[in-house]
């Protein structure tokens, strides 16, 4: 098939245009974290004198520990992946390899949690937070979180497990494999892209997550990183430290930039999962 | 019970303890403190007051203190922000999304470098996206400003997020840079899959590709793009951090989780900012309700 080539130069420049427009953001932010004193004034995008000043001054300066923050970020999204996976797992077993009376309806249910907005539940929250002595604790954040990340993660899960050969289960069963061997030892392996979307998404959603921990904790040194990048403040009102605010944001994105493109299929599948099922 | 049943609910009891604990309990606690006085220092002395924060003298609804009508209270403001908000930037981003989606289509070179850009948008953090467009929409030094005036479209410098005509469009602006690529992603996942055939028939027989696009693409990767908006749309009746970043929570662009979190925290009223929860609550339930049969209508249309 033969393509005009007008069309095809119409095609080149789209994509140039888009691959652009969703980069250059990104790259300039870059820039301005290299920028210091009235250099950030400058609006192009090579820094003339780059420096490096504004990563050393984000883990030196003692009234906002950013590196603190990262630790307490990474805490909580690692448990809230670690109970997300085996909350999901097994419920998925069981919703997704067991018939039973009121599973359509459960399902249902499930979805409805996801469609909750956050702050539905913001008053009940803080009072259970607080009941359990987990306000202002960095640790206290996974409850919360634990709304967005398990409905998705059960609903995906399940999908994958529906489409597991019979057979396989049969076989194990016959080998004398109890359900929690199942899953386990034969389910598990099997399960592996899918527990790599799932469990990438609830990790990018608890590391992006703003309202709970900007309400549930205010003691400096347990906050988590996206609100203390919305903190990050200079000597005055007036004097708002742009290159240290874009270091930052450096700081906490380039890997989850490289983690989104690394398993970029792995994530298009799962969020097509999710919403395809849905 | 039999015994299968039986190890089925107990292999769900951990996952559905959890999303009682952390989902229905406190959305059940949320509800009951709207119809209390609640206040942030003690919820626990909360008193009944019955609908009082959602209609009468100090209500969400019919209060009398709002000489200017309700779409002039605070409260007022935030409905009426939040749903130009939602229905612009979902309209946006599914015509954007499909486009791109479009695009992504078609064999070129170097296509996959284009689909990986397109990704960095979603990877981004809703905060860090706010944070560095703030910075290029910076009224003084902003790069946004200086290659419009540069282009000769503005002559003097703009206050993006701070003047209160533009503020709410540059938050639907940086929002559609943002989620575009979830919606194109979404539609590109259903192009892959439909049928060639199709397409090939409609080539010989020579249809003008807008009508393909309309009688077939479109029917075709309806499902999925009722699922999309779907998703986007309950995602931005519930807005929050992009604007709370962006423009500091101002009235001219306060969503309604924004003056929740604002009435609840802030002021401290417990039992009237959940009012306001729960009413935004109800809102996305019948967004939901409302979109679901429209799409279903307009899905067997087109089918049949």
């Amino acid at each position: 098939m033969k393509r005009n080539p007008l069309a095809i130069a119409a095609i080149y420049l789209l994509a140039a245009i888009v691959a652009i427009y969703s980069v250059y953001p990104f790259v300039y932010a870059v820039s301005t974290s290299f920028k210091t004193g009235t250099a950030l004034f400058d609006p192009r995008l090579w820094p003339s004198a780059p420096s490096v000043d504004n990563y050393v001054s984000l883990f030196t300066v003692a009234e906002q520990p950013f590196g603190r923050h990262i630790l307490n970020s990474i805490m909580v999204s690692v448990i809230v992946v670690a109970l997300s996976i085996f909350l999901g797992v097994t419920a998925a077993y069981a919703l997704g390899r067991i018939r039973f009376r009121g599973r359509g309806l459960l399902l249902g249910a499930i979805l409805a949690v996801s469609m909750f907005p956050a702050v539905a539940v913001l008053s009940g929250m803080y009072e259970l937070i607080r009941f359990l002595g987990l306000y202002n604790h960095a640790i206290g954040l996974v409850l919360p979180y634990m709304i967005f990340t398990l409905p998705f993660t059960v609903w995906v899960l399940t999908t994958f497990m529906e489409q597991l050969p019979k057979e396989l289960e049969e076989a194990a069963i016959m080998d004398g494999c109890g359900p929690a061997r199942i899953i386990w030892d034969v389910f598990m392996p099997l399960l592996w892209p899918a527990l790599v979307s799932t469990g990438l998404l609830a990790f990018i959603g608890a590391w992006n997550e703003f309202l709970f921990a900007l309400t549930f904790v205010v003691e400096n040194s347990e906050r988590t990183v996206p609100v203390s990048i919305s903190l990050i403040s200079g000597a005055s009102k007036y004097d708002i430290p742009w290159g240290k605010i874009m270091a930052a944001s450096v700081v906490v994105t380039l890997p989850l930039i490289l983690l989104v493109l690394v398993f970029q299929r792995k994530i298009v599948s799962g969020l097509t999962a999710g919403a395809v099922k849905g | 019970m039999n015994s299968k049943t039986r190890t089925a609910w107990l292999f769900l009891a951990p996952m559905l303890v959890t999303l009682l604990l952390v989902a229905a309990w406190p959305l059940a606690r949320t509800i009951w403190f709207s119809f209390t006085d609640a206040n942030i220092n003690d919820p626990s002395v909360a008193k009944y007051v019955g609908i009082e924060n959602y209609y009468g003298e100090y209500g969400l609804f019919g209060n009398a203190n709002d000489t200017g009508g309700f779409w002039a209270s605070d409260w007022g403001i935030a409905v009426a922000n939040t749903l130009k908000f939602a229905i612009v930037s979902v309209t946006l981003e599914t015509i954007c999304g499909l486009g791109v989606a479009m695009l992504l289509n078609q064999e070129f070179r170097g296509r996959s470098l284009v689909r990986a850009a397109v990704l960095v948008p979603w990877a981004i953090p809703t905060i860090v996206s706010a944070k560095m467009w703030g910075w290029m929409l910076h009224d003084q030094f902003g790069v946004v400003n200086y290659m419009l005036k540069g282009a000769g479209i503005i002559d003097h410098s703009i206050a993006w997020t701070a003047e209160p005509q533009y503020a709410l469009w540059t938050v639907v602006a940086v929002d559609v840079w943002k989620t575009t690529p979830f919606m194109a992603l979404l539609i590109l996942a259903a192009l892959q899959v439909l049928p060639r055939d199709c397409y090939e028939a409609a080539r010989v027989d020579g249809v003008h590709p807008l009508r393909v696009f309309w009688k077939v693409t479109l029917p075709l990767i309806g499902p999925a793009l009722v699922v999309a908006v779907i998703f986007r749309l309950l995602d931005a009746l519930r807005v929050f951090d992009l604007i709370y970043v962006l423009t500091s929570n101002n009235n001219s662009t306060i969503s309604m989780s924004g003056y929740v979190r604002r009435e609840m925290i802030d002021n401290g009223y417990i039992g009237s900012g959940s009012a306001a929860s729960t009413v935004l609550f109800l809102i996305i339930g019948l967004a939901t309700v409302i979109f679901l049969r429209l799409s279903r209508m307009w899905l067997a249309e087109k089918t049949a």
